[in-house]
């Protein structure tokens, strides 16, 4: 990176520490904050809009649909969420390896399923094995974000039903005594009215999102967990910059970032928290116009 | 079925060390992937229940310590649970782990004068110690601000009457507050209860090694999923466990809520209900 550090063996001090901290790889580990943060980005309106389908599936009146998206919003109650991590990137990518190989493929008639294997044809990999490093990263990552979104959607389901049910029944009765139809209804008042209600419930989920996400790790993406084992473990003298074990550094170096995020976004959430009940009819919003007089 | 016999005879231990040592590699049935996992889940389960039930009593200290007035006991006890509830849990595994790794190299000896203790800090790298202290840790901060709550929502005339009837001190708190923190902050402790069992599945996938193959469920789940390519099976497998096992702790705790609420009249018992508000 800079001219200073072109021979590292002959550095001491802060000036090894400064070039140590500016090599490409820690250029990698920097940018794998930035996955993270992508991540969250994306993760969160996905799996807001899953749970907002799985709540309107809860009150359909088709039963299939109510069956299904009852189950669907429950799953993460009983089982944990790491399982769904595992299970959920696999099997994607299993079905549209499947599913590409039944089109592509449709001469090949050995089962994909043998014994312990799966096969499928060559030109139904996903990705190619031909296709650059950044294919199968990216890859790897849409398939993490999906299962995030699966996860964090059945919990956004949860909060949202319950902000659903929270809504004063005075208000969809009195829609329905002037004649909305059951799709009025559910747009023009209850839709609009949930969210204060569910401001409490998406501030905490937005804070598990945020810890969820060194689960990333597990998923074969290349995140901040990963760059800091890679970084941290022991390098020997064949290494332009040896070092011991610093692996519990690094870590603790990450517990710091954690903790950093959930303070602020504490701070945000509070700070949206007390705009959004103003002039409400809640305990906080009848509280806030006694304190202002 | 006779065969399945012999797996359960060979296996139902294996996460423990007992019986067969080497696992199932080619031809893997249903019913050893049942059985292994559901050997795997003895872990789950051990870690679930020492974690409550030491981390039951941590928390309520620090509830108190959060609650004290003085600065001493109360900034101790809010680091402590905002350490613990501000970052990922499978961040403060790693951590550990890493930390209990160096531990030796620093050397532990304590000298009591006539006897020297060199504190054996090799446990401590190991998942059964060293995973449980920072699940016990975790469950006490997250617990420890559930009831903090409870305390803050005891109805303040409660403790005057206490007061004008001269219950001061330990009896106020062992009398009064005890039982009405308790009553106020179960189903939400409920639900702590059931996410830390939920918890437990992270240990193996976090640093800590799993020592001669013996894991938790899922470690062997996703062992199988490894094995086979089919992870249709050994993932619901898991599931059906893990939703059983939630069941039983919503029993036992609905148990032990209508037990703390017993001098309510039905109507003004509060319901179990579960909720995911307010959790990690």
């Amino acid at each position: 990176m800079f001219d200073a550090c072109a021979d590292p063996s002959s550095l001491e001090g802060t000036i090894w520490l400064m070039c140590y901290l500016t090599t490409a790889k820690h250029f990698a580990f920097y940018g794998s904050f930035i996955v993270v943060s992508v991540l969250l980005l994306c993760a969160a309106p996905l799996s807001l809009l899953f749970g907002f389908v799985a709540t309107s599936g809860v009150r359909s009146s088709i039963w299939p649909v109510r069956l299904i998206a009852q189950g669907y919003i429950n799953m993460v109650r009983g089982v944990p969420d790491v399982v769904f991590f595992l299970f959920v990137p696999l099997a994607l990518d299993q079905l549209f390896e499947f599913i590409r190989h039944k089109i592509i493929c449709s001469h090949v008639l050995e089962p994909v399923w043998r014994g312990t294997d799966f096969i499928v044809c060559k030109a139904a990999k996903l990705p190619l094995s031909t296709s650059d490093l950044w294919v199968h990263q990216l890859y790897a990552f849409i398939l993490a974000l999906i299962a995030f979104a699966i996860v964090f959607g059945a919990f956004a389901g949860n909060v949202l039903s319950g902000a659903m049910k929270a809504v004063p029944r005075a208000q969809t009765e009195t829609a329905a005594a002037y004649g909305f139809s059951k799709k009025q209804v559910f747009w023009r008042i209850l839709v609009p009215q949930m969210w204060v209600y569910a401001i409490p419930g998406l501030s905490n989920l937005w804070m598990i999102l945020i810890k969820a996400t060194p689960l990333l790790f597990l998923l074969g993406v290349e995140d901040i967990v990963y760059w800091a084992r890679e970084l941290g473990g022991s390098k020997t003298s064949l290494y332009a910059y040896p070092h011991p074990d610093w692996r519990v550094y690094y870590f603790a170096g990450l517990l710091i970032f954690y903790l950093m995020m959930t303070w602020v976004s504490g701070k945000v959430l509070a700070k949206l928290q007390l705009k959004l009940s103003h002039g409400q009819a809640t305990m906080a919003g009848k509280e806030l116009q006694g304190y202002s007089g | 079925m006779s065969s399945c016999w012999t797996t359960i005879q060979d296996y139902a231990l294996r996460s423990l060390g007992i019986g067969e040592r080497i696992l199932p590699k080619t031809d893997i049935t249903i019913c050893e992937q049942a059985v292994l996992i559901g050997s795997g889940l003895i872990w789950n389960i051990y870690f679930g229940v020492i974690a409550v039930f030491f981390g039951f009593w941590f928390a309520i200290i620090l509830a108190i310590g959060k609650n004290n007035r003085s600065a001493i006991c109360r900034i101790p006890a809010i680091s402590f649970i905002f350490l613990f509830r501000g970052s990922p849990l499978f961040i403060q595994f790693f951590f550990a782990y890493e930390l209990f790794v160096l531990l030796p190299k620093l050397g532990v000896t304590i000298d009591l004068g006539f006897i020297t203790l060199s504190a054996e800090t090799r446990w401590l790298t190991r998942a059964w110690l060293g995973g449980l202290i920072v699940l016990f840790c975790n469950t006490a901060a997250y617990s420890a601000e559930i009831f903090y709550g409870a305390i803050r929502s005891i109805p303040s005339t409660e403790l005057e009457a206490a007061e004008a009837y001269g219950i001061t001190g330990w009896n106020k708190f062992w009398r009064i507050i005890w039982p009405s923190m308790l009553r106020l902050a179960w189903p939400s402790y409920t639900n702590e209860a059931i996410f830390l069992f939920h918890a437990t599945a992270l240990i193996f996938f976090s640093g800590f090694p799993a020592w001669r193959q013996s894991g938790d469920a899922l470690y062997y789940a996703s062992y199988f999923a490894d094995k086979t390519f089919n992870p249709f099976l050994p993932y619901p497998i898991v599931a059906v466990y893990f939703i059983s096992v939630t069941l039983i702790i919503i029993v036992v705790f609905g148990a032990a809520n209508r037990y703390l609420n017993r001098h309510l009249d039905i109507q003004q018992r509060p319901k179990l209900k579960l909720s995911i508000n307010l959790l990690r």
